[in-house]
């Protein structure tokens, strides 16, 4: 992992006042220089996760690159909730084409920004698309894996907060199963989405062998600084995807946003890790492993199981799931090992 | 307006044969449109390609159906397509074949045409023998220069020098130039 | 410098000489040759400051050209049939955000059935997008057609499709003159975007809009278009200093003068057309030509204006709008309205059926007589379709159409003489 983690005595976290810290090693958003390339006013839901994993991400690829990036932005509650004309949250120059095509749009951008820099007639300038699952997973997946092959110098960021939010919350292939949304409901025998199906989108990001891929979560906001920052180290196709927890769409307390990502990654439910060409590199440890319930029971979108006779049934087969992300991982560590 | 037709099967160079025949009427300032008939490319299939020359812009872009002259590249598509369709009385045709055209089962059909525009040559064992492989084309046009003198022999080599280089262009040079001449003592025993 | 070559080899080598910045290129017939040959001019290092990007889908084609027209690049890119409608959103997207992507349309026919050969269904499909539309008669105008679509796609900020037959033009082998690099240079300036994604000046590119302001944006779409309308005649008579011959323009008129017949076209087929009309007027029938090369913008005065002198028109069009009849049929009426013309819809050449000179021959004399139907189709084979329609009353079962009209067709395989 290229940040220091610094475990914070006094609270038992691992978060710590930047004040305590030497300089180079405080968080982006902790510096009254940061960029503020989301700037505030914009139209996001109270807790929106995906708004507070955008705002760490790009700022710290502005930092990375000293202000010179250029964003593409897929359909979706991020391009929404950050727009409308005449107003617009972003200080970075930014477009936004189609649902499915954002990683073929930033190749294109790519694309000229090479032919200006051999011509002389501009700086150095990088790219950065972002999309949230559904426009990443789903629609826009064709774009997103010809990008990737191509090894076209382009960071792509996921935020996976497990479905089609900005429509009503319906299934994508990254929502999890047993989960309710409004295409699968929590009605019938299998209330809720199906088991076996979807698809798990930073193993086929590994699957192609691209110079780098990562997950992070929302709550470990200097892990994903530092992820971000890494990627911007590296020429090529990047990736890294981020889980941004939904208030509305899990039926979550808008203040639990950063705890529910936390239990996601302390569950085994999203492993957290940093792979090169294929290899993963390094995997953010689970400091208190702990059972699934902790994290379904709070979301209503999974309330389903926890009713007069509960689902025990259905909260062994996602805690296997989740134990085998461990086991896959080797998320507990080597301490725990 | 003169009109060629060019059969053939996938692999022997039949559109390449048009659009050379098309360069050495460029070549003499003339104008030219050549097209082949399209489909699927696959090898060994019938194809056909044509070839339009004149004295002024070609605007026309039907298919040709009554050619002036036929170049069948291939016998055996002599019983599986009806290669002579259209051509007109008075038209030319020149088959790769070491065979005569009696041997071929056409005396019926060419007593109706002119002897002196009709004609074979085995243009595959010269294309072997010069540049190593059964490639028809080109040494077929070296034959269509003579037998019809629509079009010269130097023009023609223009036009292989245009689409090939080194040995092959060299080898085809050396094909069609001696297609050309069997084709002429052909055509002078023929007449003397 | 005169040269013969190849349809698509001549509009590669004019799109090279306009010094694209990045090309994306995807497969499919009959617009392979052109991306194969700029690919091979990038790899060999003829063309030079340009990106050359095999992709993944005609979608993900289109959608690069939008990011690096976008950034400030000459953007390009080449496409037909199928895979126009595959990159449709991204075409409407493109005209939306005003890119000026060019973009050759080899004209190829839509499936079901799968048919590769030309007629103009793909880009009449695609008449509505904002995009202009110039169509090509010869390979000459086609090469030109380009260079002129650079400068008029910039200056207007929209894309631009030059549409040429498939495979009658891209794959026919004539004579062009190709110019030369400094007369490209002459004529089309460097790209100068009104809006461009630069960090020293940050935008928003492609936000929302509501309906406060959404019937504003599309009329000056259709507001820009019309200005093309006066700049296309401008920049044919430009290209004309520079390169020395009339290319590109609205339409074109031939021996209308005195016409009582009108026989309106787009492509290719002009040629035919022309070469039948001579015959025509030789054996004493006073009939002319218009032919259309600026599809979109219609340029409805100049249509109206051309066939102000006749007494008919008849629109011989490769397309078709199931259910109505013709579609440029439908511009060229609106153009006449109240001009008191009589009009005939002449569907002809659909997924490459053949137009001969003998069957416009008859069909014109028919049209000059009056005896046309509103709504013909050109060398239909009523047996055929006969059979179906009787086939279809006696049975319910009766299986995939194309099929059986090709058993009753009797061919093995296509023929295409």
């Amino acid at each position: 992992m290229s940040f220091q983690p610094i475990k914070f005595y006094q609270t038992g976290t691992f978060t710590v006042g930047n004040r305590l810290l030497a300089p180079e090693e405080r968080s982006v958003q902790a510096s009254a220089k940061r960029f503020n390339s989301i700037n505030s006013g914009h139209r996001a839901c109270q807790g929106c996760g995906e708004a507070l994993g955008a705002r760490y991400a790009i700022d710290a690829a502005m930092e990375a690159t000293q202000g010179r990036l250029i964003a593409a932005n897929a359909t979706g509650c991020l391009e929404v909730f950050s727009t409308p004309y005449p107003e617009t949250s972003w200080q970075i120059p930014w477009i936004h084409s189609l649902f499915g095509n954002t990683a073929a749009v930033a190749s294109g951008i790519a694309a000229a920004q090479k032919v200006k820099m051999k011509k002389g007639e501009r700086r150095n300038i990088r790219v950065v698309a972002q999309g949230g699952d559904g426009g990443t997973t789903d629609i826009g997946f064709g774009c997103l894996s010809g990008m990737f092959e191509r090894n076209d110098d382009v960071l792509y960021i996921c935020y996976d907060n497990g479905g089609y939010m900005n429509t009503g919350v319906q299934r994508s292939s990254a929502t999890p199963p047993a989960a309710r949304t409004s295409t699968t409901p929590a009605a019938g025998a299998e209330p809720g989405n199906v088991f076996g199906q979807g698809k798990y989108l930073p193993a086929i990001a590994l699957a192609h062998e691209i110079p780098y891929v990562a997950t992070a979560t929302v709550a470990d906001l200097r892990d994903l600084e530092a992820k971000v920052r890494r990627a911007m180290e590296i020429r090529g196709a990047r990736y890294i995807h981020i889980l941004v927890p939904c208030p509305l769409g899990w039926g979550t307390a808008a203040s639990d946003t950063v705890r529910m990502a936390r239990l996601a990654k302390e569950t085994g439910v999203f492993p957290v890790f940093e792979a090169e060409y294929g290899e993963i590199k390094s995997v953010l440890a689970i400091r208190h492993r702990l059972p699934v319930e902790d994290y379904l029971k709070p979301q209503k979108r999974y309330a389903h199981l926890f009713g007069k006779t509960p689902r025990i049934d259905v909260i062994a087969r996602l805690q296997a799931l989740a134990d085998r992300n461990i086991r896959k991982y080797g998320l507990l560590g080597k301490e725990a090992n | 307006m003169f009109q060629v037709r060019i059969h053939g099967r996938g692999g022997q160079g039949v559109v390449t044969a048009a659009e050379m025949l098309s360069i050495a009427a460029f070549e003499e300032g003339r104008h030219a449109q050549a097209f082949p008939s399209f489909g699927s490319e696959r090898t060994g299939a019938p194809v056909v390609a044509f070839c339009r020359l004149a004295d002024k812009e070609i605007r026309l872009r039907e298919p040709i159906m009554e050619p002036d002259a036929l170049i069948i590249q291939d016998p055996t598509l002599l019983y599986q397509v009806d290669v002579f369709a259209g051509l007109k009385p008075d038209g030319y045709i020149l088959i790769n074949t070491s065979k005569t055209f009696a041997e071929l089962g056409l005396s019926d059909f060419v007593a109706s045409h002119l002897p002196e525009r009709l004609c074979t040559v085995s243009a595959t064992e010269l294309a072997l023998r010069h540049v190593g492989r059964p490639v028809p084309n080109v040494p077929l046009l070296g034959g269509f220069a003579a037998v019809s003198g629509i079009i010269r022999l130097e023009s023609v080599i223009k036009a292989i020098r245009v689409k090939f280089s080194g040995k092959v262009a060299d080898g085809n040079i050396a094909a069609a130039t001696e297609a050309y001449k069997i084709v002429r003592n052909m055509m002078e025993s023929a007449h003397a | 410098m005169l040269k013969q070559i190849e349809g698509s080899r001549a509009v590669a080598e004019a799109v090279a000489l306009c010094r694209p910045e990045v090309i994306c290129a995807y497969p499919i017939s009959p617009q392979t040759h052109i991306v194969e040959a700029l690919g091979e001019m990038v790899k060999d290092g003829a063309l030079q400051d340009c990106e050359y990007l095999n992709v993944e889908s005609e979608f993900a084609a289109m959608s690069v050209a939008i990011g690096a027209s976008a950034a400030g690049a000459r953007s390009y890119t080449a496409t037909a049939s199928q895979g126009l409608l595959f990159m449709a959103e991204a075409v409407f997207n493109a005209a939306g955000l005003g890119l000026p992507i060019v973009m050759t349309v080899a004209n190829r026919a839509i499936g079901a059935p799968i048919n590769i050969w030309n007629d103009h269904s793909d880009s009449l499909s695609m008449r509505d997008c904002g995009w202009l539309q110039l169509f090509a008669e010869n390979n000459q105008e086609a090469l030109d057609l380009h260079i002129l679509a650079f400068r008029l796609a910039e200056e207007l900020s929209l894309p631009i499709m030059v549409c040429m037959d498939g495979f009658i033009l891209t794959h026919a082998y004539e004579r062009v003159d190709m110019p030369t690099q400094a007369q490209v240079d002459a004529y089309l300036p460097p790209y100068e975007p009104r809006q461009v994604l630069d960090p020293a000046e940050p935008v928003s590119i492609g936000a929302m809009v509501g309906p406060e302001a959404f019937m504003e944006v599309r009329y000056l779409a259709h507001a820009k278009q019309m200005e093309a309308l006066k700049l296309i005649p401008q920049y044919a008579a430009e290209f004309r200093k520079v390169f020395g011959r009339d290319s590109g323009g609205l339409l074109h008129t031939y021996r209308t003068e005195d016409a009582d017949t009108v026989i309106v076209a787009m492509g290719s087929v002009l040629g035919t057309i022309k070469d039948t009309v001579d015959e025509l007027r030789a054996a004493g029938q006073r009939i002319g030509v218009l032919g259309i090369t600026c599809f979109r913008p219609f340029p409805i005065a100049a249509v109206a204006a051309a066939l102000k002198q006749c007494k008919r028109f008849v629109v011989l069009e490769k397309s078709l709008a199931v259910g109505l009849g013709g579609i440029l049929a439908v511009n060229v009426r609106m153009a006449v309205t109240g001009m008191g013309l009589k009009g005939y819809t002449v569907i002809a050449g659909l997924g490459g059926r053949a137009i001969t000179q003998k069957s416009l021959h008859a069909l014109f004399l028919k049209a000059a007589t009056d005896e046309l139907d509103l709504v013909t189709f050109l060398d239909l084979d009523w047996r055929v379709v006969n059979r179906q329609i009787e086939r279809e009353k006696a049975h319910r079962r009766t299986g995939p159409v194309a099929e059986a009209l090709l058993r009753d067709v009797g061919v093995v395989g296509v023929r295409n003489y």
